[in-house]
């Protein structure tokens, strides 16, 4: 059984100044289609830098990225992180729950290996 | 609030090739609305912005005047004439029109867009409703204990951040008011602060702070409660408290002691609480701490908004309408209902037949069924650059920047309202010019005079 992870979106500076730059400009879409694994998790599930993965939400939605190591201690194992953009919004669900806000943080996802990284 | 049109604070001439400082021009990329940036223009792009952070930099480097057309329709080059009569074709035919963005536009401009919905009996909602909507929500339940930014720069002895990533989110948040500055009450700054971060995961802001907390993630509720609890001297079983948050009671004990200590404590919270499960509930319980702490010693609590006038938009929509977000007026009244008519929900639920994108790209940050709704329906996008939205628009608009080529007024996070300055004229006309031209039209097609 796959396992199942939390993915966190959130800010970044390369996301923030890519905005200005421009959305079809390669530091914006560079900044959001990177998912940050815990060096920890890389090494359980022999996982390498720039591997092809999919992620896989609640309600069967799906999104495929290139991870890359989380920096050492910022994100703890079990976390997945990407920048908020196209690709984390489309992990949300279309409920709010009853409140405007669909859950954009703290998303259960399971992550399987689509293609290693070429060499 | 001054009315009438942004240009009433147009930029002044460029001379060609003669370069032209701005000073105390303001930045309207977070919500920090820094408003003491020196600009070096030459001809129509900004080539020095001094005093701004990385993100300030990159927003006012970048927002040269765009070479495309101002308005298309369908994709092909329109003049702006038989767009705003195409626009305002669209939202008188609809049955459930909704206007949705404001949070990149000035105050003047969005008291306009809540006419136009007033007039064709439509939704109102603004960006806040996917970041700080949950807060509002909290607010009306519990109520707010606030301040102004200068009172936490001149008296904030206690600064706590909350699900809340300022260094990369509103650089300048630290340096200009929250941890460094020297006040009244603290003249040595940032050694007479103490600085609290609560977090999932040690985001770079965590380097700034004396204490940092990492929780596990989806138990802020569970750490807010903790807190609660220990600021009313009720006794907790500290085994229960460390499986629930993940950090041991002696932790939040010897927070909560600093915390009742303290002559000013302000907890700045994030979308780390927001957008997470429990939402408005997370705010509520950080809110209602904040309230409790007022029985000890003083306490206000902040959100840490993210665009340059969303703060603005809860303004002029609340004083429009009553409400802040997610505003119906379908039985010619407004109506507020989170979770019906937030654009989230109103999208992804099929409900809406048309609508007005204003300075926002839910083509690329909404939920996929929300997105594949907005597909299939007319709908206008006003926004400076090209988004996925506006590709995909019935009838865009290129709009000149705010803040950089146009005036008006914007909201800081702490609801004082700022001017802004100009930097250079853009051919392309502002976000008031399009939204004035489309009421024009949306009232002759209605008959009101
Ligand atoms: S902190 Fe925010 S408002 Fe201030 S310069 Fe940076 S981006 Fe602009």
């Amino acid at each position: 059984m796959l396992e199942t992870f939390i993915l966190i979106p959130g800010r970044t500076t390369d996301q923030g100044c890519g905005v200005s730059e421009g959305k079809f400009k390669d530091r914006y879409q560079n900044a959001i289609r990177a998912l940050q694994v815990a060096p920890g998790d890389m090494t359980r599930l022999g996982l390498a830098e720039g591997d092809r993965v999919r992620l896989t939400g609640e309600e069967g939605q799906t999104v495929e990225v290139c991870i890359t190591a989380a920096k050492k201690e910022e994100l703890p194992e079990g976390l997945l992180f990407i920048a908020y953009g196209d690709i984390s919004s489309r992990m949300m669900t279309g409920d709010t729950h009853g409140s405007g806000m669909p859950t954009s943080k703290g998303m259960e996802v399971t992550m399987e290996l689509v293609q290693k990284a070429v060499a | 609030m001054t009315s009438g049109s942004t240009q009433a604070h147009a930029p002044t001439p460029s001379i060609p090739g003669e370069l032209k400082i701005i000073q105390d021009a303001t930045c309207t990329f977070c919500g920090c609305v820094c408003d003491d940036i020196e600009l070096t223009v030459k001809d129509d792009h900004i080539i020095e912005a001094k005093r701004a952070c990385i993100l300030g930099k990159s927003w006012f480097l970048n927002h040269s005047v765009e070479d495309r057309p101002s308005c298309t329709i369908d994709g092909n080059p329109a003049s702006l004439e038989q767009g705003y009569d195409r626009a305002a074709q669209i939202l008188t035919h609809g049955k459930y029109p909704i206007v949705y963005g404001l949070s990149d536009s000035p105050c003047e401009a969005q008291r306009v867009a809540v006419s136009i919905v007033d007039w064709i009996s439509g939704t109102i909602d603004t960006t806040t409703s996917v970041c700080h909507g949950p807060s509002g929500m909290a607010f009306q339940g519990v109520g707010e204990v606030t301040c102004s930014l200068g009172e936490v720069a001149n008296r904030g002895d206690m600064i706590m951040f909350w699900g809340s990533n300022p260094a990369e989110s509103h650089p300048r948040h630290f340096t200009k008011y929250s941890l460094m500055p020297k006040g009244m009450f603290l003249p040595n700054g940032r050694k007479d602060r103490t600085c609290v971060i609560v977090d999932v995961r040690r985001t770079k802001s965590a380097k700034a702070a004396d204490i940092f907390i990492q929780i596990k993630p989806k138990k802020d509720f569970e750490a807010l409660w903790t807190l609660r609890a220990l600021a009313k001297g009720i006794e907790l079983d500290p085994e229960l408290v460390l499986r629930e948050t993940g950090v041991e009671f002696s932790v939040w004990s010897d927070l909560m002691d600093r915390m009742k200590a303290c002559k000013f404590g302000v907890i700045f919270f994030g979308m780390g609480l927001t957008m997470t499960r429990g939402k408005h509930v997370n705010s509520e319980a950080l809110l209602a701490l904040t309230r409790d702490m007022n029985a000890h010693t003083r306490f206000v609590a902040k959100p840490n908004r993210g665009h340059g006038n969303v703060t603005g938009a809860d303004n002029v929509v609340s004083w429009r309408t009553g409400y802040p977000f997610g505003v119906n007026h379908a039985r010619g009244y407004p109506r507020f209902n989170p979770g019906e008519y937030t654009t989230s929900d109103t999208l992804a639920n099929r409900e809406a037949d048309c609508a007005m994108m204003i300075a926002c790209d839910p083509m690329a940050n909404f939920s996929q069924p929300a997105r594949e709704h907005l597909a299939t329906i007319p709908y206008i996008a006003l926004d400076t650059k090209e988004t996925p939205t506006t590709r995909s628009a019935a009838v865009a608009f290129a709009v000149a920047t705010y803040g950089i080529n146009t005036g008006g007024t914007v909201y800081r996070m702490d609801d004082v309202p700022i001017p802004l300055r100009p930097a250079f004229a853009s051919p392309h006309p502002s976000d008031y010019d399009v939204l004035t031209a489309i009421e024009v039209r949306v009232k002759k097609i209605l008959g009101i005079t």
